[in-house]
């Protein structure tokens, strides 16, 4: 009895101390913001897998990679580049570029950064089963001495610039040799404990300081930051990933953190309205499709009932009603910008011409199809397929539509389990000749071209203008090539395009971030500068 | 006393037994791990080649003997996104729900035990019927709505203007209703470390303000059951004999509600409890999403999503533990409590 009694008091003495400690709360806030350091709390909603950049290639790594290591050259607002560890370029022949490279860099680890770092990386990313698929048409890198390296490709290759977006050099002393239980430092481990992936030492702006997956990473200003002139003022960053959509918007709102991403569609007015913090979105470029399957129904051969199929879908009702705006309704893959966008290229809904096309290929009283979209893949996945199945409906095609969380999609998709089905892209290379090889040419499992055309859509003839692209290296004529396959692929209807998904981000108005946000969703947060008052 | 612990040793490698083979088997449907791994543009070889790498393509049985074979020595395999063991994953979390669920249940017990036993006192009385009133409620909104309204009202704010502001009882209204928010809204904040995977939220200010809210929405499903419990039970304990003989003998009311009915109340409730509070940890899963609260709820979640099958298998594993551990600790307060119930169920 007596026992009980005392037990009770101390959990009396616990709620009357837990309750005095409320007002306190603010105080103890107060206090991280006043220091003379300058801090930045983001939250994304995943944390980058791991600090080896070439374990993976995710927008998580690459983001990571401009905050830790810094690029040859990288991409500006305005689809530019801009020399960063790279400080000019020339091609001095048809398969060779020569680099001039920054002097004065130092790595995290305090050796100095030259040519063969440069080197050893591409070597590195030439042997990650994730970048080894885009460094294929790099031959060899030559260190032509200290400070310039000469790019070697196998032929003529247009992209290289935007290869170079991917290189971060790693500091290549500082990854060789063994580990304490013999392990190969540099080596790229998928699913294991490897160095890299817990260790690193990059050119960046930052260091890190202290990870826990899953929980938070934390960077610190590196002092001998070779990028002087970078206005970036922030001395502390923590990166704490927050998956949930409506608690991350909270955070923000509460002020628990400066600077969130993504913004969900569902909260955008809500950030809007909130005078403290301020929101900036941006056409992206992911571009959303569906694929109409030739192998599994017959009719989707007749290009007629494929063309039927793109009148009778409304993009600009979806962008507009289903997405509120945060979409830009496409008729093509490759978003403005890009060399192979097609201005002349137009969403083309018109329900009379859908109507008339199926009465001519015979099909007026429709048919039934099967169709499977991913639910918590892209922004509004399942409503976009819902949509799109209603649409059908009014030119008499019965769709049975399934939606699957997308860690079960993609096994469906691999095995094209439906006759039509969803898939969301994003260009690598940031350029369209991505798009084609991925999406439209003709399945070939050898080349791993047309890896994710489950339509089976094929046309030789768009491939060979592809190929002949992919070694033009005369930006102006290779754009008219790219342009030509947009228009081929529009003409035959070869898959119907949604939109491109817009990004948006949101920070709090001392938080300048517009100056280092961009389309490729690589917040360049080193020059990032929060306002002091 | 021995011989039930062994028979409940034998229950609970059963129960592990038996969620491995089913999360096994369903391990199918999970989703392919691979996908996870790798970037979009991965070509078929480099999947087909890691897939081969972890064991994927073998038959079920060999993967589920392989992986039997090293649970037997306390190897569970390793987790596909942390890249470490999965039981120092899940080691590594459990502190964070621990503390969690901890706290749910002292302000449970603090909470549902006087104004249970008030309600059953007076039950006519109007504050007893506005408990009554709340708690169907509280039990009839789903803890991550009960979680996000509380977001918004402690820790966003909310403004109201609904009332005229130019007038003296308007503008008091106003201020009234409205909040400034201020509670942190998301993850464990200032946390101390105690030794090993422990860190501790109950050792600062800091940290406590960063429990306040999750723990009152995940207590906001199982208080009201509380309290209609304790209520029910001590309605029923009034009315008996023994009670009423009491009564009739003069003891003061304080005494017999506190001291002869609680008692008897508390049987039953502590049965029931116990077995409740074990499933907090199941329910603990909604409540860490929401709060981003570094737990193992929010890392079960996450690895759902990642089809990280390994660390799937171990956490339901270690659920299991903890129902039968929980179930098994109830019993023997109940023991306690209650001497004439025999443990091993053999006649007295």
């Amino acid at each position: 009895m007596g026992y009980y009694m005392t037990f009770k008091k101390t959990l009396l003495a616990t709620l009357i101390g837990a309750s005095l400690t409320l007002p306190m709360a603010a105080l103890a806030q107060d206090v991280t913001g006043d220091g003379k350091d300058v801090n930045l709390r983001v939250a994304y909603d995943a944390d980058p897998v791991s600090l080896d950049i070439h374990e993976q290639l995710s927008g998580g790594i690459l983001q990571l990679s401009h905050l830790v290591f810094d690029p040859l050259v990288r991409w500006t607002q305005d689809f530019t580049f801009e020399p960063r560890l790279a400080t000019d370029w020339k091609q001095i022949d048809d398969t060779t570029m020569r680099l001039h490279l920054r002097q004065g860099v130092t790595f995290h680890s305090g050796n100095p950064f030259t040519a063969k770092d440069v080197v050893w990386t591409v070597n590195r990313l030439k042997r990650s089963p994730d970048f080894k698929a885009i460094f294929e048409p790099i031959e060899s890198v030559d260190a032509v001495d200290d400070y310039t390296v000469d790019i070697h490709t196998k032929r003529p290759y247009p992209l290289l610039l935007n290869l170079s977006t991917y290189i971060f050099p790693m500091d290549s002393e500082f990854y060789s040799g063994t580990t304490e239980n013999g392990k190969d430092k540099g080596e790229i481990v998928k699913n294991g404990n490897s160095f890299a992936s817990r260790h690193e030492s990059g050119t960046g702006p930052y260091r890190v300081t202290a990870r826990q997956q899953g929980v938070k990473v934390e960077f610190e200003r590196f002092d001998d930051y070779w990028d002087k002139d970078s206005p970036g003022n922030v001395d502390h960053i923590v990166m704490t990933p927050i998956s949930e959509n409506a608690t991350r918007v909270a955070a923000l709102l509460s002020g628990d953190v400066d600077f969130i991403a993504p913004v969900p569609p569902n909260d955008l007015e809500r950030v809007r309205a909130d005078k403290n913090v301020k929101l900036v979105t941006m056409s992206g470029t992911r571009i959303i499709t569906l694929q109409m399957n030739q192998k599994r129904v017959d009719a989707f051969k007749d290009a007629r009932v494929r063309k039927a199929i793109a009148y009778a879908v409304n993009q600009e009702a979806i962008a507009d009603r289903l997405m509120k705006g945060f979409a830009t309704p496409a008729a093509q893959l490759s978003p403005k910008g890009y060399s192979g966008h097609n201005p002349d290229l137009k969403p083309r809904y018109d329900l009379e011409k859908a109507k008339q096309l199926m009465k001519e290929a015979g099909y007026e009283d429709g048919f039934s199809i099967t169709m499977m979209a991913p639910n918590n893949r892209y922004v509004n996945d399942a409503q976009i397929a819902q949509a799109v199945a209603a649409m059908l409906a009014r030119i008499n095609i019965k769709v049975d539509l399934k939606t699957l969380p997308k860690a079960q999609y993609w096994g469906e998709f691999d095995d094209r389990a439906a006759d039509i089905m969803m898939i969301g892209w994003h260009a690598d290379t940031e350029d369209s000749a991505n798009f084609y090889q991925y999406l439209t040419e003709c399945p070939n499992p050898d080349t791993g071209a047309g890896q994710y055309n489950s339509g089976n859509y094929c046309n030789p003839e768009l491939d060979k203008l592809v190929e002949k692209a992919n070694l033009e290296t005369d930006r102006d004529k290779r754009a008219k090539m790219l342009q030509a396959v947009e228009k081929g692929l529009y003409d035959d209807a070869a898959f119907i395009p949604l939109h491109w998904q817009d990004l948006a981000w949101a920070a709090k108005n001392k938080v300048q971030i517009e100056p280092v946000l961009n389309v490729m969703n690589f917040p360049y947060l080193g020059d990032v500068v929060v306002e002091q008052n | 006393m021995i011989a039930f612990l062994i028979k409940r040793l034998f229950h609970a490698l059963l129960v592990m037994f038996v969620i491995s083979v089913v999360s096994f088997a369903i391990q199918d449907n999970l989703g392919d791990p691979i996908q996870q791994m790798v970037g979009q543009s991965v070509p078929e070889s480099e999947r087909a080649e890691l897939r081969e790498e972890l064991g994927l393509n073998d038959p079920f049985l060999v993967q589920y003997l392989r992986f039997a074979e090293n649970a037997l020595h306390f190897d569970f395999g390793y987790s596909y996104f942390y890249n470490e063991p999965t039981t120092d994953v899940i080691m590594r979390h459990l502190p964070a729900t621990l503390e969690l669920v901890f706290a749910t249940t002292l302000l449970i017990i603090l909470l549902s035990v006087p104004i249970g036993v008030y309600s059953a006192i007076r039950p006519r009385s109007w504050l007893s019927r506005l408990f009554m009133g709340v708690s169907i409620v509280g039990i009839s909104i789903p803890v991550f709505l009960t979680a996000i309204v509380l977001i918004q009202i402690f820790a966003i704010g909310i403004h109201v203007s609904l009332f005229p502001a130019d007038t003296a009882w308007g503008a008091w209204l106003n201020g009234l209703l409205s909040t400034s928010g201020g509670m942190p809204a998301y993850g464990r904040g200032d946390v101390t470390h105690v030794f090993g995977t422990w860190d501790t939220n109950f050792a600062s200010l800091n940290g406590l303000t960063y429990l306040v809210l999750p723990a009152i929405s995940l207590a906001s499903i199982m208080l009201p059951l509380f309290i209609r419990l304790i209520r029910a039970e001590m309605m029923e304990v009034l009315q008996s004999e023994y009670i009423k003989f009491a009564k009739a003998k003069g003891i003061s009311m304080r005494r017999i509600y506190f001291l002869h009915a609680l008692k008897n109340t508390m049987l039953p409730v502590i049965t029931v409890g116990g077995v409740q509070i074990g499933t907090l940890v199941a329910y603990t899963i909604l409540t860490e999403t929401v709060f981003q609260w570094p737990g193992v709820g929010l890392m079960f979640l996450d690895a759902i999503q990642r089809s990280d099958i390994p660390l799937i298998v171990t956490y339901l594993m270690v659920v299991g533990l903890i129902f039968v551990i929980t179930n098994t600790v109830v019993d023997l307060i109940y023991g306690l409590v209650n001497p004439t119930v025999k443990l091993t169920g053999k006649p007295a």
